[in-house]
C-alpha cells in the first residue's frame, strides 16, 4: 500500500533502514541457500541467481517477455477500464439504473475470472486475444465499483450549486462530476494495475501465451532452476515498477483533493 | 419522532397503518426493478443457448441437468472439499501471519521501514509466478497449493493490518498508559478492537484472491480439485461439464463472499454506522 512508502518516504536515517532491510533479507536467502536447508539441487545459491538475473537483464530476450507481458496487461487493462468507466458512470448517477444493473452486477463479480480461463481458450485461442479479454473481465469490477462510488460521492451542495448558476447537464458533469471522481478512477487504476498483471502472468503459465509466466515455466521444466528464479525476481520487479508507478499518478491525481482520499485494500 | 413532526407538518397521512402499506408497495417496487434484468437476462441465455446449438455453449437446461448429476453430490467429496480444504487452511494461514506481522510492523516504526522495500517488492510479485517454486519446495501435492494461497492472500491482510494499527487513537493510548495498563493488554483491548475493521477490510480482498489462487494451482499441478476439473474437462472437450464447473465456481465465489459480509456485520456490528464503508 502507498502509505506505508509514504509515511518513511525522504528521511535520511530511513534511507540506512531500508538498505538494512534489504540486507538481512538477501542474508537469509544466502544463508538458506548455503547452509543446505533448501536442497542445493532445486535451490541454487543465491549469487548465481543474481549473476543470471542479471546476464539476463543485458540481453534482449528477456526485454522481448516483458514486452509481451505488458502488451497484454496494458491492452487488457485500458480496455477493461474504457468500458467500465463510462458504465460506471452511468450506474453512478442514476438510481434507477444502478437498482436495475445491482442483481446482476452482484453476481458477476465473485465469478473467479481465472474459472473462464479453459472458456475463453476454447472460444479465442492460445493468443493475444484470450489474455486481453480475462484481464479486461478481471478489471472490470474494481474499475466499475470505484466509478460508482466517485460518481455518488458527489458533493451534492456542488452539484446544486452548479445547477443554481445555471449549467446544463453536460456542463455540470465536465465541471463537477468527472472532477470529484477521477480520484477513485485513479485509485481504481492502481487496484487494477495489480490484478491485471496477476491475471496476465496467470494466463501466460496456465494457457502457454508467451510472455514472462510461460517462460518460467518453461525454464522451470527444462531444469533450469538457476533461470526460473531470475525470471521470477525479473516479475517481481516489474510488478513493483508498475505499483510504484501508478502510485505516483494516483497522489498526483489526488493532490489537489485529500479530502477525497479512500484507502483500498490493493 | 422528527419523521412525524415533518408528516403533520406536510398536512401528510399520519396513520402507520397506511404509512406501512406505502412501505411494503416501495419495497415491492424496489424489489420487482431489481429482479427485471436478471430475469430477463436469465431468459435470453436459456432461449438462445437453446436454439442456437453452439458447441461451446450448450444449451442451459444440458448444463442444469449436467450440474446436478456431477455435483450433487458426486464429485462434492472428491473435487469441491479438496479445494476447499486447501483454500482455508492457506487462508487461515495468511490471515494469522498477516495480523500478528502486521501488528509488530505497525506497532514499531524501524521495524516497519526496515521491511518496507521488501514488502514492497514481494506484494508485487504476482503469486503465480511462484507455483513453480512451490512445485519444488513442496511437491505438487497439497501443501504447494496452501502456501500459494497463503503467500498470495497474506499481504492485503499484513498492509491494512499495519494500517489499522497505525490508526489507533493516541489518546486512547495515553489515557491507558496513564492508568498503568499493562502493554499485553493495551494491545488486546484497545490496539487489536480499533484495528479490526482494516484487518476485515484486507480479509475481504484477501477471499477473492484465495479463491482465484485455490483455481490456478488446481490448474497448473493437481490430480483433484474444482480447477483440475474445470481444465480437463475443456482438454476433453466435454463442453456441459467444463459449464458446470465455470458455474459452480460463480456460485462459490458468490456464497463465500456474502458468508463473509454476513459475518463481518456480526463482528463489526458496533462498527456499523461509525464510518463509511470501505470496500472496492
Amino acid at each position: 500500500m502507498a502509505s506505508l512508502a509514504r509515511v518513511s518516504a525522504g528521511r535520511g536515517p530511513d534511507l540506512g533502514l531500508k538498505v538494512a532491510g534489504i540486507a538481512v533479507a538477501l542474508l537469509l536467502v544466502e544463508l538458506f541457500t548455503r547452509s543446505g536447508l533448501l536442497p542445493e539441487r532445486w535451490f541454487p545459491p543465491a549469487g548465481e541467481i543474481y549473476a543470471e538475473f542479471f546476464r539476463l537483464a543485458g540481453g534482449r530476450p528477456l526485454w522481448v517477455e516483458i514486452g509481451r507481458t505488458l502488451l497484454g496487461w496494458a491492452t487488457g487493462l485500458g480496455l477493461g477500464a474504457v468500458l467500465a468507466v463510462p458504465v460506471g458512470m452511468v450506474l453512478g448517477s442514476s438510481r434507477t439504473a444502478f437498482r436495475l444493473a445491482r442483481v446482476v452486477i452482484e453476481f458477476c463479480r465473485p465469478v473467479p475470472p481465472v474459472a473462464l480461463i479453459p472458456l475463453t481458450v476454447l472460444v479465442y485461442g492460445t493468443g493475444l486475444t484470450t489474455k486481453v479479454f480475462l484481464v479486461a473481465f478481471a478489471v472490470f469490477w474494481p474499475m466499475l465499483f470505484q466509478t460508482i462510488y466517485g460518481v455518488q460521492d458527489v458533493d451534492p451542495v456542488a452539484t446544486d450549486t452548479a445547477r443554481a448558476y445555471g449549467l446544463g447537464t453536460f456542463a455540470r458533469f465536465r465541471t463537477v462530476v468527472l472532477p470529484s471522481a477521477t480520484p477513485y478512477i485513479a485509485t481504481g487504476l492502481r487496484i487494477s494495475s495489480s490484478i491485471a498483471l496477476i491475471l496476465t502472468i496467470t494466463e501466460e503459465l496456465v494457457v502457454g501465451t508467451p510472455g514472462l509466466g510461460r517462460a518460467i515455466i518453461v525454464a522451470q521444466s527444462a531444469g533450469g532452476t538457476t533461470r526460473m528464479y531470475a525470471l521470477i525476481i525479473a516479475t517481481g520487479l516489474l510488478g513493483w515498477v508498475l505499483n510504484a508507478a501508478f502510485g505516483a499518478l494516483e497522489r498526483r491525481v489526488l493532490s489537489w483533493h485529500p479530502a477525497q482520499r479512500q484507502e483500498v485494500a490493493r | 419522532m422528527t419523521r412525524t413532526a415533518i408528516d403533520a407538518a406536510a398536512g401528510g397521512r399520519t396513520r402507520p397503518a397506511s404509512r406501512a402499506n406505502r412501505r411494503v408497495g416501495r419495497a415491492l417496487r424496489l424489489l420487482g426493478l431489481s429482479l427485471v434484468v436478471p430475469a430477463v437476462l436469465l431468459a435470453g441465455v436459456w432461449w438462445w443457448t437453446g436454439q442456437a446449438g453452439n458447441f461451446y455453449f450448450p444449451p442451459a437446461s444440458e448444463v442444469a441437468r449436467y450440474f446436478a448429476d456431477l455435483w450433487l453430490f458426486d464429485r462434492v467429496s472428491g473435487d469441491v472439499l479438496p479445494s476447499l480444504g486447501r483454500m482455508f487452511a492457506g487462508y487461515a494461514i495468511a490471515v494469522v501471519a498477516g495480523v500478528v506481522l502486521g501488528t509488530a510492523l505497525g506497532l514499531f516504526r524501524p521495524l516497519r521501514t526496515a521491511a518496507d522495500p521488501v514488502v514492497q517488492f514481494l506484494r508485487a510479485l504476482p503469486p503465480p509466478a511462484l507455483i513453480p517454486f512451490a512445485l519444488l519446495l513442496f511437491g505438487a501435492g497439497d501443501w504447494s497449493k496452501v502456501f500459494i494461497i497463503a503467500l498470495g492472500t497474506v499481504w492485503p491482510i499484513l498492509l491494512n493490518t499495519i494500517d489499522g494499527v497505525r490508526g489507533v487513537e493516541a489518546q486512547q493510548l495515553e489515557a491507558a498508559r496513564s492508568f498503568q495498563i499493562p502493554a499485553w493488554a493495551r494491545l488486546t483491548r484497545i490496539v487489536l478492537p480499533a484495528a479490526t475493521p482494516r484487518i476485515f477490510a484486507g480479509m475481504r480482498t484477501s477471499l477473492s484472491i484465495a479463491i482465484i489462487l485455490m483455481v490456478v494451482s488446481e490448474m497448473v499441478a493437481s490430480d483433484n480439485g474444482i480447477g483440475y476439473f474445470v481444465l480437463e474437462s475443456q482438454r476433453s472437450f466435454a463442453i456441459p461439464e467444463m459449464w458446470t464447473g465455470i458455474v459452480l465456481l460463480g456460485v462459490l465465489g458468490f456464497v463465500l463472499n456474502w458468508l463473509f459480509v454476513v459475518m463481518e456485520a456480526r463482528v463489526l456490528f458496533w462498527h456499523r454506522g461509525l464510518k463509511g464503508n470501505s470496500d472496492a
